[in-house]
């Protein structure tokens, strides 16, 4: 059987679905012998290619989120919305309460101890985004997987189903809050 | 890797230099990017390691009720969101006026902090270091990750897998789950670890002990074997750190300790509640990640680097006898003086690994542990709350105030990564002028700069807890205020219909 392709990413996520991910422990060697990692933070390709799923955590913040996740739905024939950012904004879509602005200058002009103030301003620096949004304004997710993070179960239940060629759904036991 | 000659970053370069850019930084946690400027041939012009991201929780915090903190902040990192949730406890506690912990609930926080580096540190090196240090920094990098770690090095890399397993079995034991779980309340915390939950974890605690020994002994002997490893990004620094009150290493709680490269003492126990005496930082236009330095020695001399580099060489002993023997091994090594090799950081980090697995050990021993009593008696209400303690990767500061209803009015935080930002720019263009300087550049002499700055373990995801940029966006309305269409200008300089 060839080996099902899988890229990963963290756009404005804080890298805790990442770590659910590995949380599989041993489970994560047994799922490797039937699964290639493509680009994903634990590789060192750059740029998604070809994929048979696309896991995304956390949700835009700015240009660079936005061209990752345009690139993953090209490239991914199954794309995947992880964990609560992702989904819905999650804690940084907290910032949308207040305006970019407010924001930046809180941290960068107005801060405690900050010397030289100014905004941050550099071709090297993607823009921000107005507000972080989740994954679906902008492209199409297939699946959605809930948590903060999903656990390791979650992900094994999810991939073991898509593996099988089966429809995933989380059994009862695995939806539940904290 | 992308190459982009006509990239905007060419604009203001009249010699016309070319752009190289490393993009994402992989096999780090977070978002960085490493950029070159080139000239025809070859020659480094400029070599810089931005951070891209920005959050804006110093902002976005303002207005929650301040013992929603520990949980929200953790958010700002998944891989170690229990240092960010003990900082900010450490905070919450002064708020609530509370000045000592009741023994079994400061024992449980240690406990849970040694769970949580344990985990942080196996995770770094092998997850994502050890295929540099095993297989070559210009090595094959379809071969270069955990998955070939795990083809070639099977029984080895399945130690690491255990070894943070067992860390995060620790979080999850004291905090109801491995990742952003909740431990800790206002003055102390809010379950007990049951007889039952510290039998458990005792099952393995002797096999934790032997692989954090070999783990140690393969970071010590990839770094005293290869002579090229100790000029390799390597710079001369001050360092920075929380020590005990005997000068013991220490990473819940203690004075902070600053010395110079060649190790005099700049301060020494030093209250971190006064650290705005001590720290300011430097906001520069290319990134998002500020440049903290002393304010002693001013904004040219004063940075500094944090994390197990810096609590090994700083601290007078380890309390742990293994760890403490194998510093001894580190500090021979050092003639004396501080050890400066970038690359020993790997090193450093085992040691500490196996000090927190012995520190696991002595704590599971301790009846304490298990005991009842988790809150202490509520005192006067503050409006001020700065806790610190030292992180994985280094010294990490949250700074709270709230108003009379409790709710937070400014909030402050110094992420450990932020710590070394300048030492991270120092080791990339170090690595550029030595290894890449005149060279045709290959993917491999890229990894280089990417080596340099994966021994710093840093963790970018957050260390952008600030917000970025403004994005230049056009707009047209209908007379009725609807939103006809929309033209965004991206960071590529791209004008796009975003509507
Ligand atoms: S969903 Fe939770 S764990 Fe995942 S990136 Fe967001 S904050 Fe982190």
């Amino acid at each position: 059987m060839s080996k099902i392709r899988i890229a990963t990413t963290s756009l404005a996520g804080c890298f805790g679905c990442h770590m659910s991910f590995l949380d599989m422990d041993e489970r994560l060697v047994a799922l490797l012998e039937h699964v290639e990692l493509n680009r994903s933070p634990l590789t060192d390709i750059k740029h998604c290619g070809p994929c048979d799923i696309g896991l995304v955590e956390g949700g835009l913040c700015n240009t660079d989120n936005v061209h990752v996740l345009r690139e993953f739905r090209d490239n991914c024939k199954i794309l995947i919305a992880v964990g609560a950012c992702a989904i819905n904004g999650g804690v940084p879509a907290m910032r949308n309460h207040f305006t970019l602005r407010e924001c930046l200058e809180e941290a960068f002009l107005n801060g405690v101890g900050v010397e030289n103030p100014q905004i941050p301003n550099d071709v090297e620096l993607p823009l921000l985004l107005d507000k972080v949004r989740p994954l679906h304004e902008l492209v199409h997710v297939d699946y959605y997987l809930p948590g903060c993070p999903p656990s390791a179960d979650e992900f094994l239940s999810v991939l073991g189903d898509l593996l099988e060629g089966r429809e995933p759904a989380l059994p009862k036991k695995l939806l539940h809050y904290d | 890797m992308e190459q982009n000659a006509t990239s905007p970053s060419n604009q203001g370069h009249p010699s016309n230099l070319r752009r190289v850019a490393i993009d994402p930084i992989s096999r780090v946690e977070g978002h960085g990017r490493i950029t070159l400027l080139l000239d025809d041939e070859n020659h480094i012009h400029e070599a810089r390691f931005h951070i891209v991201e920005f959050r804006g929780f110093e902002k976005f915090i303002q207005g929650r009720p301040y013992w929603e903190v520990p949980f929200l902040v953790q958010r700002l990192c998944g891989i170690c969101p229990v240092s960010h949730q003990l900082a900010a406890a450490k905070a919450v506690d002064q708020l609530v006026g509370v000045e000592r912990l009741t023994p079994t609930a400061e024992k449980l926080r240690r406990l849970l902090h040694f769970g949580q580096t344990l985990q942080s540190h196996a995770l770094h090196f092998f997850h994502l270091s050890s295929p540099d240090l095993l297989f070559g920094f210009g090595s094959n990098p379809a071969q270069r990750n955990i998955v070939g770690v795990l083809d070639k090095y099977p029984e080895l890399a399945l130690k690491g897998v255990k070894l943070r397993k067992y860390g995060q079995q620790v979080i999850a034991a004291i905090a109801g789950k491995r990742i952003h779980g909740t431990a800790t309340v206002p003055g102390g915390m809010n379950k007990i670890l049951s007889i039952a939950e510290r039998d458990a974890l005792l099952v393995d605690i002797k096999d934790i002990l032997a692989w954090s020994q070999d783990a140690l002994a393969l970071n010590e002997q990839i770094h005293t074997a290869n002579p090229e490893h100790r000029d390799f990004a390597t710079i001369r620094s001050n360092f920075l750190s929380m020590v005990g009150s005997g000068g013991e290493l220490e990473i819940y709680h203690g004075g902070l300790r600053a010395r110079s490269a060649s190790g005099a003492t700049i301060f020494d126990q030093f209250d971190y509640r006064g650290y705005q005496q001590i720290i300011r930082e430097e906001v520069r236009p290319w990134s998002y990640m500020k440049f903290p330095f002393l304010i002693e020695l001013g904004k040219e001399q004063g940075w500094y680097r944090v994390g197990p580099l810096a609590r090994v060489n700083n601290c007078n002993f380890i309390s742990t006898p293994l760890a403490e023997a194998a510093r001894k091994r580190f500090r021979e090594f050092g003639q004396g003086g501080f050890v400066h090799d970038t690359l020993a950081y790997h090193w450093a980090r085992m040691i500490e690994a196996l000090h927190c697995a012995e520190a696991i050990y002595m704590l599971l021993h301790d009846d304490e542990i298990t005991g009842t009593d988790l809150v202490a008696d509520l005192g006067e209400k503050r409006r001020e709350g700065i806790g610190v303690i030292e992180a994985p990767r280094g010294t990490l500061f949250h700074h709270y105030q709230i108003d009379e209803e409790g709710l937070i009015t400014k909030a402050n935080l110094i992420v450990s990564t932020t710590g070394n930002n300048q030492a991270m720019n120092e080791s990339v263009r170090s690595v550029a002028n030595e290894y890449l300087d005149g060279h045709e550049i290959t993917e491999g002499l890229l990894n280089h700069l990417e080596v340099a700055v994966r021994a710093y373990d840093p963790c970018l995801s957050c260390a952008t807890h600030a917000l970025g940029k403004m994005p230049l966006q056009v707009e047209l309305l209908d007379a009725d205020g609807a939103l006809l269409d929309r033209l965004t200008k991206g960071s590529n300089g791209m004008i796009e219909r975003t509507l």
